[in-house]
């Protein structure tokens, strides 16, 4: 590093966005809290619209800093400092997502290694299986909890297969249009980023039909079937909804190509887009693996 | 937004007060450590005072024995309600109040890496505080569960207080691994041409480390309250044996957070302690290196030792082996510690300035709450002392004789930095002495207490307990009104005094002595020379 980067580190003035952010944050916490706690009285909810109200918010600050930022960013304020701030901080938030992810794989691999064993009476839990349910029987993908739900374990055949090659496409497709920027090469940009898109929103729509299948008469997988449903739709919806997160990321960094911005040396927003969408391929793979396959 | 604060480093910077905002918007939307910082620490004194206003209808209760002031299940809200408030809002935020006001200066940056998003952490706070503190008026009450809302606690026998308790939790988190992030960015980009890792005050080390233990394992607090959100309100049940799951499966990974969440609470006290000692003792800090490297073992240890707080549940043997040996290995970075800092008082020309007491206090002290940890990182013994008072004795030592009485010792170390004139050194002396004595009588029984068998989280207690009690509740009203104390000498420092030299202490050594007191609004906009 050399001395010439610190000089001209920006440090930007006065702001009111992270305001609007806390607040937003106050809605949706207070809102969604009031929605939740009235959902099994049934009784009137004013939470849902203050839930919306903080989402909108949320939205409408996210636009306002992040066209600051943008703005900023071309009006060439920033330094290579400046630009490794930004990517070791994108690094830093995707590594705290994938601590978020461990606390639901550790919950899943936790059921079926350990607690649906020992409710079926393994180790020194004899008795547990013995006198709390001795019908019960362990197995894994969990289709009868002790309790007596039945249902159905999701295939890793057919739409989840469809899925996995879909989406380790699209992190190949994310990764020749980097490569294409750098060699500012752009109407290739805009084709591999474009495909990126396609592949991911396609993902979308057939995790929602896998959803729809899931909770037809057929399978009677629900969120409540027990750890395997928990597990299955938790797990996969967090990651639904990353992947509608990075979604929208790969649009938004699209529209700034077609405006002509960034440059083969200088595109953190391409970057930060890019290292999210193979992050949540990544957790695909595992889900793959461990919700479906094994 | 203005645009005429981008500086030009070409042009000298001594005019830059003209550029603060000036009433509430200055603190609403600054991107300034230093006011951030300062919002830091006052809405953590805020909150403790509040955290403490509970301990105080706690020990009114517990001050004999029957039922006399409150029922148990707003004791229990009490518990609760002060454990998560004293936890997330008063000592975590007070470190956080720390780093942002000292770590720039002391590796010579210009502010914090990302300053918009230090300010968005930092408010997020009293929105997520007040959602807190507003359950105590809603539907049947604040969260009664305890603050390590165990399920099925949380889940199955809540009283409507869970959903608005995770949202809380979630929104804090947001905030600690937005701050944590934006620490360790600083920490690895903006340090001064020259400044090496190995050249960083322990401090700054100290606060790295922490950060990043946070940035792990927040996300994870925030997966297992969503986990209890889904039991309580969506039928999952991941913490239902009836549906496959296990109630102790929450403990695993509550704990899992729980563990390095208790060292995030004291690696930043080692590194506070690790400057104020040297300055006072006028000795470079011994083994300097070897703290680093303990400081890290710690933080590495603190992954694997979690199901010490959970001995009793029945797990295999193979596991309380594992955690009981991996819980004691701890004992050896932190005895490294313990023995630098004795080596670095050994032969020193020491002073005894309130900073230095504090920090001594904090050595001696700390040091009972480590050893009474080590008793309780036997297995056999913690079936014995589980959920004990022994328990409340031994973390309380190490949080609020370790943790709060660093934040202390830094406190009346940086006040002349920050105000620019003296504390008041006899009321500063007062308030020690009056918070040592005290703080004593209220945690040292809890130790007899425990061992006796007095269980926590109870409002009532056997005839038996009645003598130790009363003495504990006398000690901690006395420990309260000290605190008062200390917010006089506060405000009076910032009132006025006498003037501070640009650096305060004779023996201190660092950066932030460079720059007047009180330092400049903006410091370090050129980068300073490192040798």
């Amino acid at each position: 590093m050399n001395s010439k980067e610190y000089e001209t580190y920006y440090v930007p003035a006065q702001s009111h966005w992270p305001l609007v952010g806390a607040i937003a944050l106050f809605l949706i916490a207070i809102g969604a809290g009031q929605f939740v706690s009235t959902l099994a009285s049934g009784e009137d909810s004013w939470g849902g619209w203050v839930l919306i109200a903080g989402i909108a918010m949320v939205i409408y600050m996210v636009y306002g800093w992040f066209s600051n930022v943008i703005h900023e960013s071309m009006a060439g304020k920033y330094s290579q400092q400046m630009d490794n701030s930004f990517k070791q901080g994108m690094s830093w938030f995707i590594f705290s997502e994938v601590m978020f992810f461990a606390a639901f794989f550790g919950a899943l691999l936790y059921a079926r290694v350990f607690s649906v064993p020992w409710l079926d009476g393994a180790g020194n839990n004899l008795m547990t299986g013995e006198v709390l349910w001795p019908e019960f029987t362990a197995s894994w993908p969990l289709i009868k909890t002790p309790d007596g739900t039945e249902t159905t374990a999701m295939g890793w055949y057919g739409l989840p297969l469809i899925n996995t090659l879909l989406l380790l496409t699209s992190s190949v497709t994310a990764h020749f249009a980097h490569v294409a920027l750098e060699h500012d090469k752009r109407p290739q940009v805009k084709f591999w980023l474009g495909l990126t898109i396609l592949l991911g929103a396609v993902f979308l729509c057939l995790q929602v039909a896998e959803y729809a299948h899931a909770y037809s008469e057929e399978m009677k997988l629900y969120l409540d079937s027990g750890i395997y449903g928990n597990t299955f739709f938790m797990l996969t919806g967090f990651h639904g909804m990353h992947v509608t997160l990075g979604t929208i990321m790969l649009i938004v960094v699209f529209i700034r190509i077609m405006k002509g911005h960034f440059t083969s040396k200088n595109h953190f927003a391409f970057q930060a887009a890019s290292w999210y969408w193979h992050f949540v391929d990544v957790v695909w793979v595992l889900l793959f693996v461990f919700v479906y396959i094994i | 937004m203005t645009t005429d604060t981008i500086h030009d480093t070409d042009h000298q910077h001594d005019d830059h007060h003209e550029h603060k905002m000036t009433g509430i918007k200055r603190w609403l939307y600054t991107t300034n450590h230093k006011d951030i910082g300062s919002m830091y620490l006052w809405f953590s004194f805020i909150m403790f005072l509040t955290g403490g206003a509970m301990a105080m209808v706690i020990r009114a209760e517990l001050f004999q024995p029957g039922l006399q002031i409150v029922d148990p299940d707003f004791f229990n809200q009490m518990t609760t309600v002060h454990g998560l408030i004293m936890v997330f809002g008063a000592i975590m935020p007070a470190f956080t109040g720390l780093a942002n006001w000292m770590i720039p200066m002391m590796i010579g940056a210009p502010d914090m890496a990302l300053p918009r998003l230090n300010n968005w952490s930092f408010w997020i706070l009293p929105f997520a505080f007040s959602i807190l503190l507003m359950s105590f008026f809603i539907g049947s009450g604040a969260p009664n569960f305890g603050w390590t809302f165990y399920a099925p606690l949380s889940t199955t026998y809540s009283n409507g207080s869970t959903a608005f308790f995770v949202f809380a939790v979630h929104i804090m988190g947001i905030s600690s691994i937005m701050g944590a992030i934006n620490i360790v960015v600083t920490i690895m980009n903006m340090r001064a041409p020259g400044m090496t890792y190995m050249k960083m005050p322990l401090f700054v080390w100290t606060f790295f480390i922490t950060a990043y233990l946070l940035v792990a394992v927040m996300p994870v607090l925030a997966g297992v309250v969503t986990m209890v959100l889904t039991d309580t309100y969506f039928g999952t049940s991941f913490f239902d044996a009836a549906g496959g799951g296990d109630p102790v499966m929450f403990q695993h990974i509550f704990w899992f957070f729980g563990h390095p969440e208790v060292y995030i609470m004291i690696l930043p006290a080692f590194g506070i302690v690790s400057t104020t000692i040297p300055t006072f003792s006028r000795k470079p800090l011994f083994g300097y290196s070897s703290m680093v490297y303990a400081t890290a073992s710690i933080a590495f240890l603190s992954f694997i030792v979690w199901a010490h707080h959970m001995f009793t549940t029945g797990m295999p043997l193979f596991g309380e082996l594992f955690f009981m040996y991996c819980t004691m290995l701890i004992a050896v970075p932190t005895g490294v510690k313990v023995f630098n800092w004795v080596a670095t008082m050994w032969r020193g020309a020491i002073s005894f300035e309130t900073p230095m007491l504090f920090s001594i206090a904090f050595v001696i002290l700390f040091t009972i709450g480590g050893f009474s940890g080590l008793m309780l990182a036997m297995t056999p013994v913690d079936f014995q002392y589980h959920d004990t008072y022994f328990v409340v004795a031994h973390f309380h030592y190490v949080l609020v004789t370790g943790a709060l009485f660093s934040i202390y010792a830094g406190a009346y170390y940086w006040l002349p930095k920050w105000t620019g004139y003296m504390y008041d050194d006899a009321l500063s002396k007062w308030h020690f002495w009056c918070s040592l004595i005290s703080v004593n009588l209220l945690f040292f029984p809890m130790h007899f207490l425990g061992l006796a068998g007095m269980p926590r989280r109870i409002p009532d207690y056997a005839l038996q307990f009645a003598d130790f009690n009363k003495w504990v509740s006398i000690g901690g009203f006395a420990f309260g009104l000290s605190q008062l104390i200390f917010l006089a000498v506060v405000i009076k420092c910032i009132r006025g005094g006498e003037k501070s030299e640009a650096k305060t202490w004779d023996g201190a050594t660092g950066l932030e002595w460079t720059v007047p007191s009180p330092a400049p609004y903006h410091t370090f906009e050129k980068p300073p020379k490192i040798d």
